[in-house]
């Protein structure tokens, strides 16, 4: 029962987490934008999904014969890779920072973390009503 | 494990840093015109050097290196009535250049600001995880 309603939410946990992540990385780079040769940097976050999802639904889930057994395949946290931005404009001290680029997928993210968390929350609402006896 | 509260610390040090550029600017300016300093030179303009702080992954702020003063040769005026005149008759004043220091802290403001815009935007998303569910 419990395992199920974690479940559930696996997914946007998931997708929570890579957000999180891409968001720091970003301020990253925008609290580095006047450091030299500094190389901005990024997440592909459709693939860092992709392969956080498939990590979590595999069906290799080992079976556990003993209590001292670790759980597998249940860490809640991925890293994701870290890219590098392609430059547009080069600078003369070698920084690819990129301030409009930065900002804007900043916003961006932040959109999509909050669309994230509204997701979450219909779901968690959701499974609550679920959960209501009869009326 | 990585925490949402470490963008903060990112844009934080970013705020840190880029406040010590002002403060250097700030002291070029005020001393543009400082003939004798407290060695009996006359002053030198002062610029820092930013870093980027290694943490997690290489994402991890920024943070001044060092300050290092300017090479750039003195300005020399010809003034023989001026009491630390040479020979010459010509005064050494420091090798400020107040444009260059205007620029200078104009781009820092605006570092600045793009910064605490991502302290903004961080807190709210801060806020709306912590009311996950509590629709």
């Amino acid at each position: 029962m419990i395992d199920k309603l974690s479940q559930s939410l696996q997914f946007h946990q998931q997708a929570l987490s890579l957000r999180q992540q891409r968001q720091e990385v970003i301020a990253n780079n925008i609290a580095n934008a006047d450091t030299p040769n500094f190389k901005a940097r990024d997440i592909n976050f459709s693939a860092e999904l992709q392969r956080a999802t498939s990590s979590l639904s595999g069906a290799t889930q080992p079976t556990k014969t003993h209590a001292g057994h670790l759980q597998l395949g249940a860490t809640n946290s991925v890293t994701a890779q870290l890219q590098y931005r392609t430059p547009t404009q080069s600078r003369l001290d070698g920084n690819t920072v990129d301030m409009d680029i930065e900002r804007t997928q900043f916003l961006d993210n932040s959109l999509r973390y909050q669309a994230d968390i509204q997701f979450l929350d219909d779901r968690i609402s959701g499974l609550r009503k679920a959960m209501q006896p009869e009326q | 494990m990585a925490t949402n509260f470490s963008i903060l610390d990112i844009a934080g040090s970013a705020l840190t840093a880029q406040s010590q550029r002002m403060n250097v600017s700030a002291s070029n300016m005020a001393n543009a015109n400082s003939v004798a300093g407290p060695n009996g030179e006359p002053y030198k303009a002062k610029q820092v050097i930013f870093e980027q702080q290694l943490q997690n992954q290489g994402v991890g702020g920024v943070q001044v290196q060092q300050v290092v003063e300017s090479e750039a040769p003195a300005r020399r005026e010809y003034q023989p009535g001026h009491p630390l005149a040479d020979d010459q008759g010509y005064v050494t004043l420091p090798n400020v250049d107040p444009v260059a220091e205007m620029v200078n802290m104009i781009s820092a403001a605006r570092s600045y600001q793009a910064n605490v815009e991502v302290l903004n935007t961080s807190k709210e998303l801060l806020m709306r995880t912590l009311s996950i569910g509590r629709s």
